[in-house]
């Protein structure tokens, strides 16, 4: 009898333990996803401020990446930038201090992509998220959301996104979309059908005021 | 099922068939009239008795927690006032030994004040000599009868004498009064000293008087518990009310105090346990200042029973006088520890929050607020005196918390006692309402069967009447 509640205590106790060592399951991992194709090069002051609002609000122990989307976006040659902040506040204030350096550096010499390839920068975001073995998985998609791939790249294939969030950020209206507004809304429904079949959650930020939408529940 | 679902007795006519129906039922329900009201009584009476049961099991159960309230309060009480008797005659102690002990030199100097004063009034009293004797025969001499030249000029030559005596003595007389006059004047300060002596004995003897009211106040009251008059149980029982309300409102305080003191040092615990794992589904760094706080309560509860304010835990209180002292300084000595800690840790989350603020400040391009840096210094300052105070305030707790545990020991016992009583009252009611359901019940048996009941009713007086006739 004795050596049973021995044995439980000690179960509990190392379970305790390890409970403590147990990386946690609260973190947030955000990766945003910059458009570099034509004219939406112009959008990057907005991008930048984004930015600034994720590196405010992101705490220690969360992860944050920004790349750029391209002719070939699934590339990890494409992150600009990827940071998995320290459990140290300070440490983090640093890492956050050196990260908004590299994007400043970035826009400064940014130039602009012929074709746009979200897919296959989503799939790289998916792969980013899934290492960091983050709580909530975000991903933002700064861009107009009109796909234009290089002839031969296979990217009509059904997302994996299952426990992801994506945020279609600042989509800005094409001349097309003018001619007939229909085209934007068939756009955007179109990613949100491939993003909820492929299991998450798809929303618009256009109101760039609002940030604070990105981390609602 | 309504009596519509019975099968037709006379199909095609549901009107009739139904009449029948309800023709059979009363009939049915008169035939066995008695035995369903023999039945209805019986469990109606079973339900009653068992609730009467359970109410007066619960009211025996009441009275035994009342009878162990009281004994338990009682002896709170008893034990409340030898502790208070025991104080008062400590009390007593210290002034008899502070004021009293100087008595005999209180004493010592009354008499020589005294033996003084009635020397320089012995002194006073000296008076100075009485007129000599020749006068009388100056004054015969002046009485003869004569017209001689040679008496007027002796009389003449007395006269002057008499003049320079009585001259003379006047200035004696006065010499002797300024003297006296001097002397009593020397006696004032004596006076005086007498009279502080006897002021400062005054009120000593005040000081007793007035701890030994308080003594007969606690001992007539010890007296009354001990007895366990009526007065006594309300006094306590009062008290303890009092007690228990006050004592939970200075822990609600206290709480707050805690909940100030953990927001003090969570977030820099964050940079020391990080800030990102969990335990239990909290953040190690708040579960890690919970801790610190706990240690700190923990620490000042030690504090607290070791300098004998609280009387917590018997294992400390019986401890040796040598070994508790030694407690009492080194559980002094770690809440100091803990207390500085804690003023850093505050200090530490300033710093912290400064370089927040200068973060944000850089990344969202907002001005730094001009003058606001001046004031910088106060709120730290705060935070680190808070944070140096709140450990202690913490520990002092431990005091309302011996009065809350003690207190709501009787409050507890008292709210179960009534809420038995209330439960009793509950189930005697329903056992009555049952009981009174039961006869509703059969009369509202015999209201479905009026009809072969009234048929019955007439018969019988029908055969009554014939039978007399």
């Amino acid at each position: 009898m004795l050596r049973n509640i021995s044995t439980i205590v000690a179960v509990l106790l190392i379970s305790m333990l390890a409970a403590c060592s147990k990386p946690t399951p609260h973190t947030r991992g955000v990766y945003m996803l910059l458009d570099t194709s034509g004219t939406y090069t112009e959008e990057m002051n907005k991008a930048s401020n984004i930015l600034n609002y994720l590196l405010v609000k992101l705490a220690p122990g969360d992860s944050l990446a920004v790349a750029r989307i391209d002719s070939g976006s699934f590339s990890e040659k494409d992150i600009i930038a990827k940071v998995t902040f320290d459990d140290r506040p300070s440490v983090t204030n640093q890492q956050k201090r050196g990260f908004r350096e590299k994007m400043d550096n970035f826009i400064k010499t940014l130039k602009s992509s012929p074709y746009t390839d979200i897919t296959g920068g989503l799939v790289q975001a998916v792969q980013f998220l899934e290492e960091t073995n983050s709580g909530k998985k975000t991903i933002l998609i700064f861009s107009d959301m009109e796909e234009d791939l290089i002839k031969g790249h296979v990217r009509d294939f059904a997302l994996e996104l299952k426990g992801s969030e994506v945020i279609a950020l600042n989509v800005t209206k094409l001349r097309s979309d003018q001619i007939d507004p229909r085209d934007y809304m068939k756009r955007l429904d179109a990613w949100r059908a491939r993003v909820e079949q492929g299991g998450g959650t798809f929303r618009v930020i256009n109101d760039l005021e609002r940030l604070e939408r990105i981390f609602e529940d | 099922m309504g009596l519509t679902d019975l099968p037709q007795i006379m199909p095609g006519q549901p009107g009739i068939s139904l009449l029948l129906w309800l023709l059979i039922i009363i009939v049915v329900l008169y035939f066995a009239r008695t035995p369903a009201h023999k039945a209805i009584r019986a469990v109606t009476r079973l339900l009653r008795n068992a609730l009467h049961i359970f109410s007066r099991s619960i009211l025996i159960a009441e009275g035994s927690l009342k009878n162990r309230n009281r004994e338990v309060l009682f002896s709170m009480g008893q034990d409340a006032s030898e502790r208070q008797i025991a104080r008062e005659f400590e009390r007593m102690e210290t002034v008899i030994h502070r004021d009293l002990a100087g008595f005999p030199t209180i004493y010592r100097k009354l008499d020589e004040q005294i033996t003084r004063m009635e020397e320089d009034y012995a002194r006073t009293s000296e008076v100075p000599d009485t007129p000599d004797a020749w006068i009388r025969a100056v004054d015969a001499v002046a009485n003869i009868p004569s017209s001689d030249a040679m008496v007027a000029d002796v009389l003449t030559n007395i006269h002057e004498s008499m003049n320079k005596a009585q001259k003379n003595a006047v200035e004696e007389y006065r010499e002797m009064f300024h003297e006296r006059h001097h002397l009593l004047k020397k006696l004032l300060p004596s006076w005086r000293k007498v009279n502080g002596a006897l002021c400062e004995v005054k009120k000593s003897v005040d000081s007793l008087d007035e701890r030994s009211r308080e003594v007969d106040a606690q001992l007539s009251k010890f007296e009354m518990i001990c007895k366990g008059k009526s007065a006594g149980e309300r006094m306590l029982s009062s008290s303890s009310f009092t007690q228990f309300f006050i004592s939970a409102l200075v822990l609600f305080i206290a709480i707050g105090g805690g909940i100030v003191n953990f927001n003090l040092i969570a977030y820099p615990m964050q940079e020391m346990v990080g800030g990102n794992s969990t335990l239990a589904g909290y953040k190690t760094s708040d579960v890690a200042a919970m801790v610190i706080i706990l240690l700190e309560l923990a620490i000042g509860l030690f504090f607290m029973e070791s300098a004998r304010f609280t009387r917590l835990f018997p294992v400390i209180g019986a401890l040796d006088d040598k070994i508790r002292e030694r407690m009492k300084w080194i559980t002094l000595a770690i809440l100091v520890i803990l207390a500085g800690s804690e003023s850093a840790l505050a200090y530490m989350r300033d710093l912290m929050a400064a370089e927040n603020q200068a973060l944000t400040r850089s990344l969202t391009d907002v001005p730094m607020v001009v003058g606001g840096e001046s004031f910088r210094n106060i709120p730290t300052i705060v935070q680190m005196v808070i944070g140096f105070i709140l450990p202690f305030v913490l520990a002092l707790a431990a005091m309302p918390l011996e009065s809350f545990v003690h207190s709501s020991r009787t409050v507890l016992g008292v709210v179960i006692v009534s809420l038995l009583r209330a439960i009793a009252f509950l189930f005697r009611l329903l056992g009555n309402v049952i009981h009174h359901l039961g006869a509703a019940l059969v009369h509202g048996y015999d209201l479905i069967i009026f009809m072969p009941l009234w048929i019955e009713e007439k018969l019988t007086h029908r055969s009554g009447t014939t039978a007399k006739a």
